[in-house]
């Protein structure tokens, strides 16, 4: 069963909750698709003893020597990538699209493109199974594609190693990054907050999951920040046929957890949070696909 | 001046700081314009209402293919390095598939037939809401699928009216595309640390891009008591000047939780955020 935790909004506490999941199982394969800045390492600690290199795209550079500064390059150029700085032809690497166009028009044959592999896949060893994660290189496109990579490998783990559980710690956002990494999920547990931003970002990515044929969840956190919002959450939750789990009050645990390297189930298992938690994800995996 | 708030992590309080900065900055009598970068998820207008000036589609050109003149040649599919365009010589079949579409114009140079035109789609929306006089909020927002959300962010940026002093770009979250596309236009970024040691990780990324892209960095460090001092720490190392930092307060959370702007409400944080641009206008005279 894949199970894929969400929330839109950044900083809802999506990462701490999808950790503290994860290590309430003894073996399960996590699956991080923030791909782009994530942060479930820092608590799982993974010992990597597979890295591979992803080819997030290419990139175009120029030979000077060959150069005339003819500017047929610059003319076509779409993503203002190209110019001229002290006599000497600059494409900035990060607004290069990887378009090739330049290279085609370039009537000295002076620019040629380099595969951009600074991004990384890693399979990990960690307390309680298999993590696969992955790096995006600053400044790189095709998150998307990267995502897909990580969720191809969880998958052939947890089949090679017969592990039933696959935990996938979802990006923020409701862009490409995200429909690739619910592709196939089973369920999808979103976290979310009682605050004008969480409600404008959960009703997006509600509208974002119309389509997916598995059970939806949701759990408000910081839930006692307005309550009067957390109200407004489980009616929609209700109106959208999304089981509304439960809401988590605000608790410096979630911080002082992190700051131990430790899931907050693994820091303080008998505090109120962890027990919520436990309770969630009791019913999670409880409850008939 | 051109003014990036940008974090890495999410929900450190980045479109918190805009929005504060905005309103203080207009209310001192400064030509303001916000720019709400987070296409995929916009949350400036939120807090900030006015009457809208206008609501137009960002649209992008994806190619169009006259069947007549086309020979099946594929020479456009092969010079398209995104995938984008389908094509079935056998049954005469070709299309572009919009969603993977980069409008880079490849397929165009490529069609020795004159078989292609541009058309435009919509990829998302651009809105312009007066918040006063001299103050405006342009929110870009990406139609939900569109990977394109850099493209839409430059759209809504060029829509800052020439004359405005000040503009603020609220960033989105992260290091990828979106996020340059935001800074890449900024005059200096000011980056919003939780002082987590997620917080910390995100900031260090982000960090590292904007030293490669060449861009001034300063640093606010909010929720200021939660986590450890290891954010401030790392920004003194990297000798990133710390303009501000707001106390952690679950009264600000509860206050900002129903879409109210602080420093309209306490004058406390008014004087705090006047601060921060009286600061960054000397920085930037300076860069």
């Amino acid at each position: 069963m894949e199970i894929i935790v969400l929330s839109g909004k950044g900083g809802t506490g999506k990462t701490s909750i999808s950790a503290a999941f994860a290590t309430l199982n003894q073996n399960i394969v996590i699956d991080d698709c923030d791909v782009d800045a994530s942060n479930l390492h820092l608590i799982m600690q993974p010992e990597n003893y597979i890295e591979e290199p992803f080819v997030a795209g290419k990139k175009a550079l120029v030979n000077n020597d060959l150069c005339t500064l003819c500017g047929t390059c610059i003319e076509y150029c779409r993503f203002d990538a190209i110019s001229i700085v002290d006599d000497k032809l600059k494409i900035s690497a990060t607004a290069c699209d990887g378009c090739k166009l330049c290279v085609r028009v370039c009537p000295e044959n002076a620019i040629s493109m380099f595969e951009n592999n600074l991004s990384r896949c890693y399979v990990a060893n960690v307390r309680n199974g298999t993590m696969v994660h992955a790096r995006l290189s600053p400044g790189e496109d095709n998150s998307g594609k990267l995502v897909a990579l990580v969720k191809k490998k969880a998958r052939e783990i947890a089949k090679d190693k017969n592990i039933s559980t696959i935990l996938v710690d979802g990006p923020p956002g409701i862009g490409c990054p995200v429909i690739a990494s619910i592709s196939g999920a089973d369920k999808i547990v979103l976290v979310t907050e009682p605050t004008i931003s969480g409600i404008s970002d959960l009703q997006r990515i509600i509208k974002l999951l119309k389509n997916f044929k598995g059970q939806k969840y949701i759990i408000v956190n910081k839930a006692d920040i307005n309550e009067s919002y957390t109200l407004d959450i489980e009616k929609l939750a209700n109106e959208e046929n999304i089981v509304f789990l439960g809401k988590i009050p605000y608790n410096k645990i979630f911080t002082d957890a992190m700051v131990n390297c430790q899931s907050v189930t693994e820091f303080e298992p008998k505090n109120e949070i962890s027990e919520l938690i436990k309770k969630f994800w009791k019913e999670i995996i409880e409850n008939k696909i | 001046m051109k003014l990036a708030v940008a974090s890495g992590k999410g929900g450190t309080g980045k479109t918190f700081v805009s929005t504060n900065l905005f309103y203080v900055a207009q209310k001192i009598g400064h030509k303001t314009c916000l720019v709400d970068c987070d296409a995929e998820e916009p949350n400036v207008l939120g807090f900030l209402k006015g009457n809208e000036n206008y609501k137009i589609p960002a649209v992008q050109k994806i190619p169009v293919f006259d069947k007549e003149k086309c020979t099946f040649c594929k020479k456009c599919s092969e010079y398209c390095e995104y995938n984008a365009i389908f094509i079935l010589p056998m049954v005469q079949f070709i299309q572009v598939t919009p969603e993977l579409c980069h409008n880079c114009g490849a397929c165009l140079y490529a069609c020795d037939f004159d078989a292609i035109t541009e058309t435009e789609i919509a990829i998302g929306e651009i809105t312009s809401v007066q918040y006063s006089e001299n103050a405006e909020i342009i929110e870009s927002k990406m139609n939900i699928g569109i990977e394109r959300a850099g493209e839409i962010i430059k759209l809504a940026q060029k829509k800052v009216t020439n004359n405005t002093e000040l503009v603020i770009y609220d960033s989105p979250p992260g290091t990828s595309c979106p996020f340059i596309a935001t800074v890449e236009n900024a005059d200096i970024v000011l980056m919003v640390a939780e002082p987590t040691p997620f917080g910390l990780n995100d900031l260090k990324l982000s960090v590292e891009v904007l030293k490669q892209i060449g861009k001034p960095i300063y640093a606010i460090i909010n929720k200021h008591g939660m986590g450890n001092d290891e954010v401030e720490k790392f920004l003194n190392s990297e000798n990133i000047e710390i303009v501000a930092k707001i106390p952690f307060d679950l009264e600000i959370a509860k206050t900002y939780s129903t879409g109210k702007i602080l420093s309209q409400e306490n004058s406390k944080f008014f004087d705090i955020f006047n601060d921060v641009i009286e600061k960054l206008n000397t920085k930037a005279q300076r860069h």
